[in-house]
Order: structure tokens, then sequence, then C-alpha cells
């Protein structure tokens, strides 16, 4: 074994030389027994699953990220966020596919909005958290919502269209990175 | 021997997964080996607690039930 007394990344952690996993970046650390989350689908009982799954996890001490991509990115969508996008498919999907927390349609029986009314009716009764208060909770519990940066570019969705108190968008590596050692979902 | 309560937790009429976010919370504000009393109306809390106790460390010291009320005593890991 050679001295590396002339590399440049001193600051770095000693690592075997027969290291060869892949370092992530600095702000992606591996999650280690904790639970990593890809949410896909945009669907309101999807939405709640993770949710409610995040915040479960985050309640019993373990590190969570959730990582938005397709139609979950709409998720994050401010609920006053109005028509997004920079060209005309994009507005389109806006209008089509308005995002945030109140427009979540059920991937069966949404009949027009009627069957997500009806399920918000019933967790008000029963007192089940809404997606929104899930949302927050999750958020106060330290859980990182990570949108995903090229379904912001796709879909026309700017930092300022999501709501606040996410983590900087990034990409499927960041994900995998943060997977590393982790509870992975896909949902 | 009676057990000295540092902290009464009412969640009941909450579901899942509130009981255990707000206990995580509650706990949080407590000493190492300092008790808390949690009660519940929801019936999957028993084996959510149970389970909660196992991952987080925090001792499940009773886990009762009275006129539909499900009482926990946890203790603080630590």
């Amino acid at each position: 074994m050679t001295l590396v007394a002339d590399r440049p990344e001193t600051m770095a952690p000693p690592a075997a030389e027969s290291e060869t996993k892949p370092q992530p970046a600095a702000e992606a650390e591996p999650e280690t027994g904790g639970l990593v989350i890809f949410a896909l689908s945009g669907d309101l009982e999807r939405t709640w699953a993770t949710l409610i799954l995040a915040n479960a996890a985050a309640a019993m001490g373990k590190p969570v990220t959730v990582f938005y991509t397709f139609w979950g990115l709409f998720t994050l969508v401010r609920n006053d966020a109005g028509r997004t996008g920079n060209v005309w498919m994009q507005k389109m999907l806006s209008v089509m596919n308005p995002g945030g927390t109140s427009n979540l349609k059920l991937s069966k029986m949404n009949f027009m909005g009627m069957g997500p009314w009806m399920m918000h009716s019933l967790a008000k009764k029963y007192s089940v958290s809404s997606p929104q208060e899930l949302l927050e909770s999750a958020r106060d519990l330290g859980v990182k919502l990570i949108p995903c940066q090229m379904t912001m570019d796709m879909m026309g969705l700017k930092r300022e269209d999501l709501i606040d108190g996410l983590e900087e968008p990034a990409g499927a590596a960041t994900a995998l990175a943060a997977a590393e050692g982790a509870m992975t979902l896909f949902i | 021997m009676a057990l000295t309560i540092a902290k009464t937790l009412d969640v009941k009429g909450l579901a899942c997964p509130m009981p255990i976010v707000k206990a995580a919370q509650a706990i949080k504000t407590l000493a190492p080996g300092e008790l808390i009393e949690v009660l519940a109306t929801d019936a999957g809390s028993v084996k959510d607690f149970a389970a909660w106790s196992k991952t987080t460390g925090n001792a499940l010291l009773e886990s009762t039930q009275d006129a539909g009320v499900f009482r926990f005593v946890l203790k603080k890991k630590g």
C-alpha cells in the first residue's frame, strides 16, 4: 500500500483501497436502516399510503426520504399554484391534471371527483388525517421530500410552483444513493 | 408498585398513523427512563405500539383496554 499524501481529497473519510462502492454525494447520505419511497403515482390512495408510511417510519425513528417523480411530483405542487408550465402542452397538462393535495384523484371510482370527495368525508368522519395534514406532519418529523428535477423540467414545474420545506430538486442517482442499505418502496 | 407517569398523551379518536406519530413527538420531551401514558381508541394501535416499542427501544410496560379505550405505558429508552 502506498501513501497518498499528494492526493487532493485528503478531507475525504478514510476508505479501504479495495472500496469500489460509488461514494454518494454529500447531501444524499445512505439512509441505512431507513426508508426510501419512490413516489411515482399521483393517485389519492397511493399518495395516502406513501404519506402514512413515511410518517409511521419517521415516528419509529427511521430516516425517511421520499423521491417524488412523474405523477407523484404533482402532489408537491402548491394548491394555489394556478396554471403552470412554459409551453402549451405543459399548460394544458396543468389544466387537465392540476397539482396539489386538494386535486388528487382515485385510480378507480373517481366519478368526476365524487369518489375523492366521499373518501375525504369518510376520512374526516373516522379521524383519518388528510394527505395535506400528513404531508405537513412528515415535514415536521424531518422526512426528506425530494422533487425530481427531470420531471420538473419536462412538466414545466418551477421551484416556486412547489410547496416550501422540500429538499433541493435532484435526480435518480440521489434517490438511489439514499436507498443504499435502506428499505425501499416504489409506490 | 405504582408507576409515576411523567406525561399523559390523549390520542383518542385519531387513526393510524397519528397515535404513534404523536407519541414519538411527545416522548422527545421526556428524560430517559421517564414514563408516558398514551390513551387511544384506534384498535390497530395495540399491535402498532408493540411494534413501535420494539423498533424504537422505548419499553412498553403496560397495554390494557377499558371501555373501548386502549392505554399504553411506555418508558423512554436510556
